[in-house]
């Protein structure tokens, strides 16, 4: 489904990303830890085309999507709830939902809405409440359901769990798999939080300083000694 | 109280044009942060395309005042809103991305380009219209003096009422306003969600200048005569008004721009025309002192 060689990018003249190869197959959930600064987040960014690429290739579905503008990806079906959520929050949530289908065919909208208020029974009781005055979790569902409306191909996952109480990131992870599981979402996971990460993933890989280090199933790298020192201290969450 | 009544219409009136030239500013504001300082000069242009196509329209029509208005209100919004299409195209995209000075800088020169080029294709004199629409009521007579309210008055208020509750349609309620918002409140995640955002910016653009060139034409009519300068004073007094209804806020460009028209109207009804423009700007430095965000604007505060 995704496919990513040999990727450079960065911010002006710092490089970030030095050489990234992944792939990520249909229907799996693939996660990418790693620490503050590791380059989780430019990695993300670069495959929607911002920052852009200065070197290498992102593949969706065999198209070289590289050096398209960012709406037309979106458009392609790669669906990106960034870091932080960004709800837009002088919108309702239904409108937010809207956005998300704002390029798909009108006649799914109904059926897609009832899917994901399903998934988050919680958007649905706050459907003309303005995206700003959500809690923290409630932004999140509305993030992933807002990503999900769009029928995307490839569900980009930003640091999900940020800032939200161990309670609801149980909660938001649960959901992840429910979505891998009944509809059949591939999903890319990027996250600090490497124990959930690793426990939902298929496969997942481990970031330093801009390059992959380390790869192997989710259950192999949470077994790892290297990785429970690393990531892992302090213990299950 | 007749003459308040008096003032109280022209300053409705008044306050009408300045709100629809007010809309371009904010909105250019909500979505890129910048002053468009151009857009005094889209409306100049607005006026002089409304002048010309109601004169070659009349001429042709064989004198027919509806189909030269038509006419006119047609010609003026298309082309005034390639204008402003083409100014955003040409002085602003390319700084996309630059510090914030830059494109102001731009929209400046862009201001002085467009009266140029007016000056020097129009020439410097000003251009008379005579009156076009004629008569109207008078509401009442007391005391020696009669409140009358124009026709002409009555169309200002009517087709800006009429615009606005259009423009606000679309804003609220369609998926081209609703990608408007999305993109003016977060950029980046708009263009992650499939929305063009230079295409939106455009669509931003070529509606101010619509509106802006209706105001063209109203003033036109209302006043008689326009030159290649008007641009600058109602410029300057509706970017005043979209900082009184709070910049950014579109209801506060409306309120913004009927306040300084009634501002307007009364100063120079009850103590001197000359000093009119001294008492807008003056009320724009007292409600900034209280309310620095403006009337209807919000304070910028960011929950992360």
């Amino acid at each position: 489904m995704l496919r990513v060689e040999g990727l450079h990018s960065g911010y002006g003249r710092i490089e970030a990303l030095h050489g990234i190869d992944l792939d990520v197959a249909a229907g799996e959930i693939v996660a990418l830890i790693g620490a503050n600064g590791a380059g989780k987040t430019t990695l993300l960014g670069t495959l929607c085309g911002s920052p852009r690429a200065t070197k290498g290739r992102v593949l969706l579905d065999g198209a070289d999507i590289t050096r398209l503008p960012t709406h037309r990806i979106a458009r392609m079906g790669l669906a990106h709830c960034p870091e932080g959520r960004h709800i837009f929050p002088r919108m309702s949530v239904l409108e937010n939902l809207q956005m998300g289908a704002a390029f798909g065919d009108p006649r799914h909208f109904a059926g897609d809405l009832e899917r994901v208020l399903a998934l988050f029974p919680r958007l649905g009781e706050r459907l003309h409440q303005r995206g700003g005055t959500l809690s923290g979790g409630e932004q999140q569902m509305l993030a992933i359901g807002r990503a999900l409306m769009s029928r995307p191909r490839l569900l980009l996952l930003d640091e999900p769990s940020l800032g939200l109480a161990p309670l609801v990131v149980r909660q938001i992870f649960e959901l992840v798999a429910r979505i891998n599981r009944d509809e059949k979402m591939t999903v890319f996971l990027v996250e600090q939080n490497a124990f959930h990460a690793l426990k939902l993933a298929h496969r997942a890989h481990v970031m330093v300083n801009g390059r992959i280090t380390l790869s192997g199933s989710g259950a192999d790298l949470l077994s790892n000694r290297e990785i429970r020192a690393h990531y892992l201290e302090g213990g299950a969450a | 109280m007749e003459y308040f009544l008096q003032q109280l219409i022209n300053g409705i009136t008044l306050g009408a044009i300045y709100g629809l030239i007010a809309i371009g500013y904010t909105m250019v504001y909500g979505i890129i942060g910048m002053i468009n300082f151009a857009h005094g000069d889209i409306y100049m242009l607005g006026a002089f395309f409304a002048l010309i196509a109601y004169l070659a329209a009349t001429t042709m029509g064989g004198g027919s005042v509806a189909f030269g208005l038509m006419a006119a209100l047609l010609a003026t919004m298309l082309f005034t809103s390639l204008w402003g299409w083409a100014v955003e195209r040409l002085a602003y995209r390319p700084l996309r991305g630059a510090p914030r000075l830059a494109p102001l800088i731009s929209a400046i020169g862009m201001s002085i380009v467009l009266q140029n080029f007016t000056q020097l294709t129009q020439g410097a004199r000003v251009k008379p219209l005579q009156p076009v629409i004629h008569g109207g009521v008078t509401l009442l007579k007391a005391n020696g003096f009669a409140v009358s309210l124009s026709w002409l008055q009555i169309t200002i208020v009517l087709v800006t009422v009429a615009l606005m509750l259009v423009f606000t349609w679309v804003i609220t309620r369609t998926p081209l306003g609703r990608a408007q918002r999305a993109t003016e409140q977060d950029m980046k995640m708009a263009a992650l969600l499939g929305v063009n955002v230079d295409r939106v910016i455009s669509t931003t653009f070529v509606i101010g200048a619509a509106l802006a060139s209706v105001a063209g034409l109203m003033v036109t009519l209302y006043y008689g005569v326009i030159d290649f300068y008007i641009g600058f004073l109602a410029g300057i007094k509706a970017f005043t008004a979209a900082v009184l209804g709070g910049i950014g806020s579109l209801p506060g460009a409306m309120l913004g721009g009927l306040a300084i028209g009634l501002i307007e109207a009364l100063w120079s009804g009850y103590f001197s025309i000359e000093y009119k423009d001294v008492a807008a700007f003056s009320i724009l430095v007292l409600v900034l002192l209280f309310r620095p965000s403006g009337l209807l604007g919000r304070p910028e505060v960011e929950k992360i």
